[in-house]
């Protein structure tokens, strides 16, 4: 009945009926075929376009992204650097007050130093008293010549006995007032160490100051090539911020491990006193109250270092006044002391609740339970974790600042690379529906040759004229859609935009 | 402020709804054989008492009933108990049930018949009651039911959600010689049971109590 199946057949032998078939199709396909070619060109070109602006809003959203992110980066980076010049300043301040505060008196103090240096000085350099005009007389006595007179003898030798007293009690004074001097100079070593030691200090506080305002230029160029925008600027935060993500992630990690021991710590005996039996969902009630009891603590934690203006995640407490900001700091401290207390006791009552079943748990097996009491140091021990732990889980308000800062770049880059690969994806699909269009094209001429080589024939042997509104109607077609003469080299030039 | 209200009520409504959504809780009913041939079995059976009762867990219920000549009964629960939902509690409770577990043990007197079908029906209506979330059945028997002259047992068992485990099935002499018997006894229970809309196991190496009551 059929000739290949789905085809009637037309004669009684099948060959010739599958061979009038086929010529049939043909001749159908040829006719379909300017039809085909500018829909299938116009549905090639539909993908292609359609797709390309797809991706070119695609682009355009990552462009916009990049751009938020890289006011996201600028702004992370401006406020840090803002605050680290702030701390600069503190701390020069600081300095300051502490080592320059002082100055007039240390001035006053070394200006009295010198002061009395200088008296010092002019004392010890007094010339002692010059010998008397008498002895001029005495040399002209010297000069007479000795005669045997024993009055000139007795006078001569009064007179020795007198310049030799005299000398004595001279030399004395001269001992004594070189001993004097001795002593001033003696006691200006101590004012010169101690100027020394004054000056010293001012050198080292000055030092430290011009170190401090090195630094303080080094910050003040980072801010100022952020403020400019400039590329090493990006670069830098760009991989700082990367850096932070994972070191805090990191730190994150082991911060929620110490929070999961804490956990087991309290689940067992929160049971005893919410009971063990009750759900919400499928957790039990008690493990979600041990769980509410960390939250809270590292809640309490956070509010506790935002009071210090150690962090800044909530910016309302950081721009509290002082007197608010420190009532919130003790209100926080004493609710981690109290929390850090009743985990304790919590952690007490589970070394408690877990002997019993251990005990329990031998006397079914049928083991004779232990009486001899164990160690208390296991329980002291877990009693100090349980205390120490909420102040520990304190701290991961510094690692969680810096891993939502970071994680906001971080993501921000994650999502434009995905648009960027999207983008990619959708021109390539869109090229690759353009060029399949093409081929599906060249197909349907090759299926056909047969009709076109007979067309080609046909058309040789037609008349020049005909031939020409041929041209004609291929212009046309060309116009009205259908694909071009494909150009290698411009495809491929296409493909590269 | 009536939004402030409006929002805490719904928070609560919403707590409250959370915990009583569903009811985790387990309830297990054992069937202890005391008829002639199987009572010499019933100190493997308190060893499985002793597992479930460290198994168990504040807010299960746990009972034991024996099987004898007529199961339908209260009087036939040889010790039961809602465990207290503080651990402390519970395990106080649990000492008092194993005491009273090995006393009766100790002074269990042989039945003539074995109404293993009276001691399901007990076993369903006291599982029921309960409440529990997840209920078990586990007969501690031979499966080799013999009734007294007079008890009609030919009663459907109600089971859907019910989780039933034959534990310690000893195969008698008639089944040596012929295992055909053994395998209809059993298969006779499995379609009574999955006729009734629970689940059946057989567990008879009782070193493989391991997870015996979260598989069902």
């Amino acid at each position: 009945m059929t000739t290949t199946g789905f085809l009637p057949t037309i004669t009684a032998s099948p060959f010739l009926s599958a061979f009038i078939w086929i010529i049939l199709i043909l001749a159908a396909m040829y006719l379909a075929r300017k039809p085909f070619h500018r829909c299938m060109a116009s549905f090639s070109l539909i993908i292609r376009n359609s797709l390309r602006l797809f991706a070119t809003s695609v682009k355009l959203a990552e462009k916009r992204l990049n751009d938020r992110n890289r006011d996201v980066l600028l702004s992370a980076g401006r406020q840090h650097a803002e605050r680290c010049v702030e701390r600069e300043f503190e701390r020069i301040s600081t300095a300051v007050q502490r080592d320059l505060e002082g100055y007039p008196q240390l001035q006053r103090r070394l200006n009295e130093s010198l002061v009395k240096l200088d008296e010092d000085y002019r004392n010890s350099v007094e010339i002692p008293q010059t010998l008397p005009d008498w002895v001029k007389v005495i040399k002209a006595i010297a000069a007479i010549r000795p005669s045997n007179d024993p009055i000139i003898a007795n006078m001569l030798e009064d007179i020795h006995q007198t310049i030799s007293e005299q000398h004595t009690k001279a030399l004395e004074q001269h001992r004594i007032d070189a001993s004097k001097r001795h002593g001033i100079l003696n006691r200006m070593m101590p004012l010169l160490q101690n100027i020394k030691k004054t000056l010293g200090g001012l050198n080292k506080s000055l030092s430290d100051l011009n170190f401090r305002a090195k630094r303080m230029d080094r910050y003040i160029d980072n801010y100022e090539q952020i403020r400019e925008q400039t590329d090493t600027a990006m670069q830098t935060l760009s991989s700082s911020s990367l850096t932070q993500f994972f070191i805090s992630g990191g730190v994150l990690l082991v911060a929620l491990g110490g929070a999961i021991i804490n956990f087991n710590l309290i689940a067992l005996p929160m049971s005893e006193m919410v009971g063990g039996a009750s759900y919400i969902g499928p957790y039990k009630t008690s493990n979600i109250a041990g769980l509410v009891i960390i939250c809270l603590e590292i809640c309490t934690g956070i509010f506790l270092m935002e009071s210090l203006r150690i962090t800044r995640l909530f910016p309302i407490i950081g721009s509290m006044d002082d007197r608010m900001r420190m009532m919130l700091f003790w209100i926080a401290l004493s609710l981690l002391a109290i929390l850090a207390g009743v985990e304790s006791a919590l952690a007490f009552m589970r070394d408690r609740i877990a002997a019993d079943m251990e005990a329990l748990r031998q006397s079914l097996a049928g083991v004779t339970p232990n009486s001899v009491a164990g160690s208390v140091i296991p329980t002291a021990g877990q009693m100090v974790m349980g205390f120490i732990l909420p102040f520990i889980l304190t701290f991961v308000a510094i690692p969680l600042e810096s891993f939502v800062a970071s994680a906001r770049t971080i993501l921000g880059l994650t999502a434009a690379w995905m648009l960027r690969s999207l983008a990619f994806i959708l021109r390539l699909i869109g090229h690759l529906g353009y060029y399949v269009g093409r081929l599906t094209i060249n197909l349907y001429d090759l299926v056909i040759f047969p009709a076109l080589w007979l067309e080609g024939v046909m058309t040789r042997k037609l008349p020049r004229t005909q031939t020409k509104d041929n041209a004609v109607d291929k212009e046309k077609t060309i116009d009205s859609g259908s694909m071009p003469a494909a150009d290698p080299l411009v495809e491929n030039k296409e493909m590269a935009k | 402020m009536k939004a402030f209200r409006f929002w805490v009520v719904g928070f609560l409504i919403f707590l409250v709804g959370c915990a009583q959504q569903s009811n985790h809780t387990k309830g297990v009913y054992m069937l202890m054989d005391t008829s002639g041939t199987y009572a010499v079995e019933l100190n493997k059976a308190r060893s499985i008492i002793n597992y479930l009762l460290g198994t168990l867990q504040p807010g299960d219920t746990l009972a034991v009933g024996r099987i004898d000549t007529g199961s339908f009964s209260e009087k036939d629960i040889v010790a039961k108990v809602t465990f207290d939902s503080r651990p402390s509690m519970a395990n106080n409770q649990k000492r008092l049930f194993q005491n009273r577990v090995k006393t009766f043990v100790r002074g269990v007197r042989q039945s003539s018949y074995t109404d293993i079908s009276g001691g399901m029906l007990q076993a369903i209506e006291y599982l029921n009651e309960s409440g529990s979330g997840n209920k078990y059945i586990l007969i501690f028997s031979d499966l080799q039911e013999e009734l007294a002259k007079g008890y009609v047992r030919n009663v459907p068992f109600e089971l859907p959600g019910f989780h039933v485990i034959a534990l310690n099935v000893t195969k008698l002499r008639a089944d040596n010689q012929d295992p055909k018997n053994y395998m209809d006894r059993v298969e006779r229970w499995r379609k009574k049971t999955e006729k009734g809309g629970g689940t059946w196991r057989v567990i008879n190496d009782l070193d493989r109590l391991d997870n015996i009551l979260i598989r069902g």
